[in-house]
């Protein structure tokens, strides 16, 4: 009951908050929206026993790209003028495009009999996961890092005046 | 989970999500709010890898695949971010109309 209760508030917080990055006429308002539904997925995943993702996601997307975004709509001028900072074109073609998949999905949902295994007792997933990047999921883990080097030079190159000059 | 919450709600709840990082990027004309809609559909899908990971036994494959997933996030909003800065730079605006120098 408890669980019930915690799941629909923190899917209420999630849901509502993407709606406003949806819908808000202000890009501003937007950024900050993400942020509700960024916290509100952080509760998912502690409600999915998944405590290393739930922190993960809590530095790398709340600390680190949520901050990005807003420091580049802070940088970029016209904020004030909703007319040209959010703009949105075509509302309601997108909402049908969209309706249409959600309808499709949620009947692939509710007809599907999806496989569940018997319920087991949440434990810290830190260790397991740590002993997994080093083990099986070694490559990927290993190619996972030359691409954030790659990313960091990228973009550092793509921004940066003197290059393009 | 004993409180009765099943695998069908998250799915649910990860399918609105996603249908609405879906309307962002059809609708915005703004890159930055683009590529809010793109973090949007990555958590939903991420969602989608938890709860699949935890019904389905509690393995951990789901969750390793989700630090993936947030990884490559996190490289392509950077990207993302510096190619909209350079954008503005050349174009005054970031508005993704405005960039058609590419049009034939």
């Amino acid at each position: 009951m408890l669980a019930q209760v915690i799941f629909y508030a923190l899917a209420a917080l999630t849901v509502g908050s993407a709606a406003l990055v949806a819908f808000s006429r202000n890009i501003v308002y937007s950024t900050f929206a993400l942020l509700g539904a960024l916290m509100g997925v952080v509760g998912i995943y502690i409600l999915l026993a998944a405590d290393f993702v739930a922190m993960v996601q809590l530095l790398v997307y709340v600390g680190g790209i949520l901050v990005l975004t807003i420091f580049a709509v802070m940088l970029t001028a016209g904020i004030a003028d909703v007319k040209v900072s959010n703009r949105t074109v075509g509302t309601g073609p997108a909402i049908v495009v969209a309706g249409v998949a959600a309808i499709v999905m949620l009947y692939a949902v509710m007809r599907t009999q999806w496989h569940q295994a018997a319920a087991f007792t949440p434990a810290p997933t830190t260790y397991a996961i740590g002993n997994a990047f080093l083990g099986d999921y070694v490559l990927p883990f290993e190619v996972a890092s030359l691409v954030l080097l790659a990313a960091l030079i990228g973009a550092i190159v793509i921004s940066s005046h003197e290059v393009r000059e | 989970m004993g409180g009765g919450i099943t695998l069908n709600d998250f799915l649910v709840l990860s399918l609105i999500i996603f249908s609405l990082g879906l309307v962002t990027v059809l609708t915005r004309r703004n890159a930055i709010g683009i590529l809010m809609g793109v973090e949007l559909i990555l958590n939903s899908a991420n969602i989608n890898y938890l709860a699949f990971a935890y019904y389905g036994g509690g393995k951990y494959d789901g969750q390793i695949f989700a630090i993936f997933v947030i990884m490559l996030a996190a490289a392509e909003a950077v990207i993302g971010l510096a190619v909209v800065l350079a954008i503005y730079q050349n174009f005054k605006t970031i508005d993704v109309d405005a960039a058609e120098t590419l049009r034939g």
